[in-house]
């Protein structure tokens, strides 16, 4: 393995101490990412590479790691979802009606981000508008997972919409990248690619300069290959914004400190709910392994019953297109993005966002704008917020009881590009585990638990109080050291 | 719940988005089979349970009156498609 | 509104008979504040096209609404103003529709739950009677920006400076009956407004618009179908749109025909207004809460501070004026109607007889004002001026035929009563032994008109009275002049 491929292999965490003892620099790094990027873009990942950017950055990173002035992600590689908004870099939430955008700024966390030292290597590939579950829904194009069934090389599925995101990572082309997760647009394709995945509380990370998808659901959130390494970006990216309205003013705390403690007396909760009918049995079995895990360490696990979960997907169905309907009119074609040109305004509009609107933006549309109509505000719209209400309501009551909670992250593995698209509900029932957390606004994580029989990774996702982080944190930890994840993709770099 | 062709052609029009004639009946079909889907909702009894308003129990934070934004023409400007001088443009309305 | 208030006079007579007329007003009036509802950039009118805009404004992608502190202050203190209930609790929502001056493709607004709830508003009518006028509702909203449809023969050109600027949309109830009743709303209105400091109130610059919502139905029936015209940016033109609007409804509904329930454009050049919007292109807004903001919650002690710092409103002052000054209704009302006539007249009337003042000020000196058209700020003759004239009249300096005199050598000059009077030595002669002395002369000089005063021919009497005044260039005081020839030729 050459230098510049194994540490694209190393850990976040590895790689900051490496800089900082001066054993590589960040430019070597960023260059062995840059490589990486290069010889796998076959899995179509990136929407924009910013090696120039990055190369300068890392100058910037190096002076200041020789000075010993480092900051936390001082020359640290990472890749952003083509969601936020980057100063001077093409920004198209990839879409067509987006394709030129350049912001004049640069959303709150990604500068965030920049601040702590780390180094931009572009932006990532991801389902239009953040709107799918198999990143089939790109105006760039499928994002390839770099896993692959045993014995059967068809290009699979990252999951969605965060593809790119999670794919970089994976495939070792980034220590850690930045997704967002609306219904587990970060969680699923963190259990298809077998890495991790962190969504966040609502209101945690600012959404300001973050294109809106569904803004009461829409939060940041890491990628990266350890739980660690996944509280460490956290930690640079999370905090009050007085720019974001819905962000909450309370401290950020020490993520990385939560992983010294173990699980021993903790309260797990199983939601029996969550055993949905027809459910794979791998799954199942994951499920159970990970309860094991978790009792080896000395926590509790205890059934626990969220008796509004079943009706969470369709909720969700109304509520983030109902948001997005109204999110994306401003894609006119007037102040920014794509215009088709016609003889009156109208025409104008219905041009301009009926090309420039991909097919599933299109529907979600159309189906937000249907629910949110006269006569049918009250029969979808307030009736999906009610049952909200009922949902988050079984979280809290849930939480009385335990600290924490188990579920899987996904009903499957990845499945290969194509499949699951007959109709779009079928492609939907993807988010069935992950959508009852971003309803009820809590923090979630998926962290890899095995593989399936044709070798493709699931996840297990742990359910954690508003801004608990910490537990899931400690959790996901546990999880992970119990799991000890080692295997690799097949197409990966280095 | 089924959708027909008419209600889709209604709310692509309140939506600007123009639907070509040959997806108008694969969209109804597509909208009536979700419409179904979430139709299920309406089972459940939401009888005195207040709609939820946000997913994050906080305070509407408030702004000091101060001008500490705007001046930046330009930087609105120079995404725009189309304009003339210091002008958004659009074909003209005739209201 | 009860039948009670239909009086007579404000039903309008068509061939079948009298109609009663039913004024309901929407005012949007802007707030009165440095930078945006929702964004940092400055409100200021007539800056150059897309310079007041923030990402915010223009609704880039990413970008969110953070509410501004002192719009939500400037729309309780208005509810106050307006006897109105201010809600606790608030709530922002979108108002879906496209249009190229709303960039986001929707307008936040309040919808549900507006942060002012029910209040009053006191009118003043031409014949000095009063009436109250309710108040539906007052809420917070951003305005649009401007599409300018005269610059180009194929374009319209967009500029958001206004985009995002804090508007109170003010709803009356339908209580008003005629245009001048919605005149007197619209004066009371902005009167309160510029009192209270929460809008200037100036409709030539668009800071305060209003939309009528017009019906008419028989005495007493119940309401007829309602149109609504736009955008009407003066209180003339609001006049005229009733007028039009009532006579074209009475035609219609005259002609056996029904009102369509639609909203119409006001054209200021014609006085007319024509249909913009039929009822099948009907809007349908799907107004639901805004999810990049919270409930707007106001503190109980904030509204108690705010309405512990409220002014004199003018309802108040008219009430004091009438009990301090016994001022007549209808002079006290037009003396409150603008604040700075107001402050202008008591500078004027304290230490001095206040009637003598609002004769002055509602007088000659308004008369003076309006045909220099120069505002009180400018005006030559300032309060300390004319009450010095007053002061001159008050101690017979002056008689009031002089008095108007030196007052326009005032404004000419801009000098007070009293150099003047000290130029043109124009003191009036009240030393009774100076006059006696001109009186014994003219007497003397002419034996021939004492014989026909003898003779009981009274009309010369007023020859003698001119004789004497012309002797004194018109000095003397009148008065004394008549009691000395009367003692003189002892009649
Ligand atoms: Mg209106
Ligand atoms: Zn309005």
């Amino acid at each position: 393995m050459s230098v510049s491929g194994s540490i694209t292999h190393l850990t976040l965490a590895e790689m900051r101490e490496l800089l900082v003892k001066r054993a590589f620099s960040s430019k070597e790094l960023t260059q062995a990412h840059l490589d990486a990027m290069e010889d796998l873009r076959s899995l179509n990942a990136f929407t924009v590479e910013t090696a120039d950017k990055a190369l300068a950055m890392a100058e910037a990173a190096d002076q200041r790691l020789a000075k010993g002035a480092a900051r936390p992600l001082e020359g640290v590689p990472i890749a952003i979802k083509d969601l936020y908004c980057t100063e001077g870099v093409e920004t198209t939430a990839g879409s067509k009606i987006l394709k030129g955008f350049v912001p004049p700024y640069e959303s709150t966390v990604t500068a965030k981000l920049w601040a702590s030292g780390a180094v931009m290597t572009g932006k990532l590939n991801m389902d239009e508008f953040a709107m799918g579950s198999a990143n089939m829904n790109s105006a760039y194009g499928p994002v390839a997972n770099p896993w692959q069934r045993s014995g059967d090389n068809r290009d699979l599925v990252p999951g969605g919409s965060s593809g790119g995101s999670a794919a970089a990572v994976a495939a070792r082309i980034a220590p850690a990248s930045l997704g967002t997760d609306t219904g587990g647009s970060i969680r699923q394709p963190a259990s298809f690619c077998g890495i991790v995945g962190m969504k966040p509380s609502y209101g945690r990370c600012s959404r300001w300069g973050i294109v809106a998808f569904a803004s009461s659901l829409d939060q940041a959130g890491p990628f990266t290959r350890t739980v660690r390494d996944s509280a460490i970006v956290l930690g640079q990216m999370a905090g009050y914004d007085p720019m974001d309205s819905t962000s909450v003013d309370r401290p950020v705390p020490d993520y990385e400190a939560a992983l010294h403690q173990d699980v021993k007396g903790l309260v797990i909760g199983v939601p029996k709910e969550y055993r949905v009918p027809g459910m794979s049995p791998e799954i199942e079995r994951l499920w159970k392994r990970g309860m094991t895990w978790l009792e080896e360490q000395g926590a509790h696990i205890r059934e626990i019953s969220l008796p509004h979960t079943q009706h969470a997907l369709p909720t969700y169905y109304i509520v983030a297109p109902a948001e997005a309907s109204s999110n994306l009119a401003r894609y006119d074609g007037v102040r920014f993005g794509a215009r088709v040109p016609e003889e009156d305004l109208t025409g104008l509009y219905e041009a301009t966002r009926g090309t420039g609107f991909g097919a599933e933006v299109k529907r979600r549309i159309l189906i937000g704008t249907y629910v949110l109509s006269a006569g049918y505000y009250d029969a979808y719209y307030n009736k999906a917020r009610r049952i909200r209400t009922l949902i988050a309501r079984d979280f809290s009551e849930a939480f009385e009881k335990v600290d924490a909670i188990l579920a899987p992250t996904a009903p499957s593995a990845a499945f290969a590009q194509g499949e699951n698209m007959d109709d779009p509900v079928t492609m939907y029932l993807n988010d069935v585990f992950t959508v009852p957390a971003s309803l009820a606004g809590l923090p979630a994580i998926s962290v890899p638990g095995g593989l399936t029989e044709d070798g493709l990774p699931l996840g297990l996702q742990v359910i954690g109080k508003a801004f608990d982080e910490e537990m899931v944190l400690r959790v996901g930890h546990a999880l992970e050291t119990a799991a000890h994840f080692t295997h690799l993709p097949q197409r990966i770099a280095g | 719940m089924t959708v027909d062709t008419t209600t889709v052609r209604k709310i692509a029009r309140l939506a600007r988005i123009r639907i070509e004639d040959a997806e108008e009946a694969t969209l109804a079909q597509e909208l009536g089979g979700i419409l179904q889907w979430i139709d299920e909702l309406q089972a459940v009894d939401t009888e005195g349970v207040e709609p939820m308003t946000s997913a994050v129990a906080t305070e509407l934070h408030l702004r000091e009156d101060a001008v500490t934004d705007g001046n930046a023409q330009e930087a609105v400007l120079s995404n725009a498609p189309e304009r003339m001088a210091v002008f958004y443009t659009v074909p003209k309305v005739v209201e | 509104m009860s039948d009670t208030n239909v009086s007579d006079k404000n039903l309008v007579q068509g061939r079948t008979g009298p109609w009663e007329v039913v004024i309901g007003l929407e005012v949007h009036a802007q707030v009165t504040s440095k930078s945006k509802l929702f964004s940092g950039a400055a409100t200021d009118f007539g800056a150059e096209p897309n310079t007041q805009v923030s990402l915010v404004d223009a609704a880039f992608p990413g970008m969110l609404p953070v509410m501004n502190k002192v719009c939500v202050e400037q729309a309780v203190r208005t509810g106050l103003g307006l006897n109105a209930k201010i809600n606790l609790e608030s709530v922002f929502e979108r108002k879906n529709y496209f249009y190229p001056d709303l960039p986001a493709g929707y307008q936040i607004s309040q919808y549900e739950q507006p942060i002012v709830g029910e209040g009053q508003v006191t009118i003043d009518l031409e014949d000095g009677s009063s009436r109250e006028i309710g108040i539906e509702r007052l809420h917070l909203e951003q305005d649009a920006g401007k599409s300018l449809h005269d610059q180009h023969p194929k374009m319209t050109f967009i500029d958001l400076n206004r985009s995002g600027v804090a508007l109170m949309e003010i709803v009356s109830k339908p209580d008003m009956r005629s245009g001048e009743e919605a005149g007197a709303y619209l004066t009371k209105l902005r009167a309160i407004l510029r009192y209270l400091g929460t809008c200037d109130g100036n409709m030539a610059e668009g800071s305060m618009r209003a939309d009528v919502n017009l019906s008419i139905r028989r005495p007493g029936e119940a309401l007829g179908t309602r149109t609504e015209t736009k955008n009407v940016n003066s209180i003339r033109f609001v006049q005229q749109a009733i007028h039009y609007e009532t006579l074209r409804q009475i035609e219609v509904l005259e002609a056996g025909g029904t009102i369509d329930q639609e909203t119409r454009l006001f054209n200021g050049m014609t006085g007319e207004s024509r249909s913009l919007r039929s009822k099948e292109e009907a809007h349908d807004y799907r107004y639901f809460p805004d999810p990049d903001l919270l409930p707007v919650k106001v503190d109980p002690a904030l509204i108690e501070a705010i309405r512990a710092s409220l002014p004199e409103l003018p309802d108040q002052k008219k009430a004091r004026f009438i009990e301090a000054f016994e001022l007549k209704p209808i002079d006290a009302a037009i003396l409150v109607a603008d604040q700075e006539r107001a402050d202008f007249f008591e500078a004027v009337a304290s230490g001095r007889d206040a009637k003598l003042a609002s004769t002055w000020v509602l007088g000659d000196y308004i008369a003076a004002l309006n045909k220099s058209g120069s505002s009180l700020g400018e005006a030559p003759v300032d309060a300390a001026k004319l009450g010095g004239l007053i002061d001159l009249i008050a101690d017979k300096t002056l008689s009031g035929r002089m008095a108007k005199e030196v007052f326009e050598a005032m404004w000419e000059t801009g000098k007070t009563a009293g150099a003047i009077v000290d130029e043109r030595g124009l003191k009036q002669i009240t030393d009774s032994g100076a006059i006696a002395a001109v009186v014994d002369e003219i007497i003397a000089n002419n034996p021939a008109q004492v014989e026909q005063l003898k003779g009981g021919n009274m009309k010369v009497m007023g020859w003698f009275v001119g004789q004497t005044m012309k002797a004194t260039q018109g000095k003397a005081n009148p008065g004394m002049v008549n009691q000395l020839l009367k003692e003189k030729l002892d009649l």
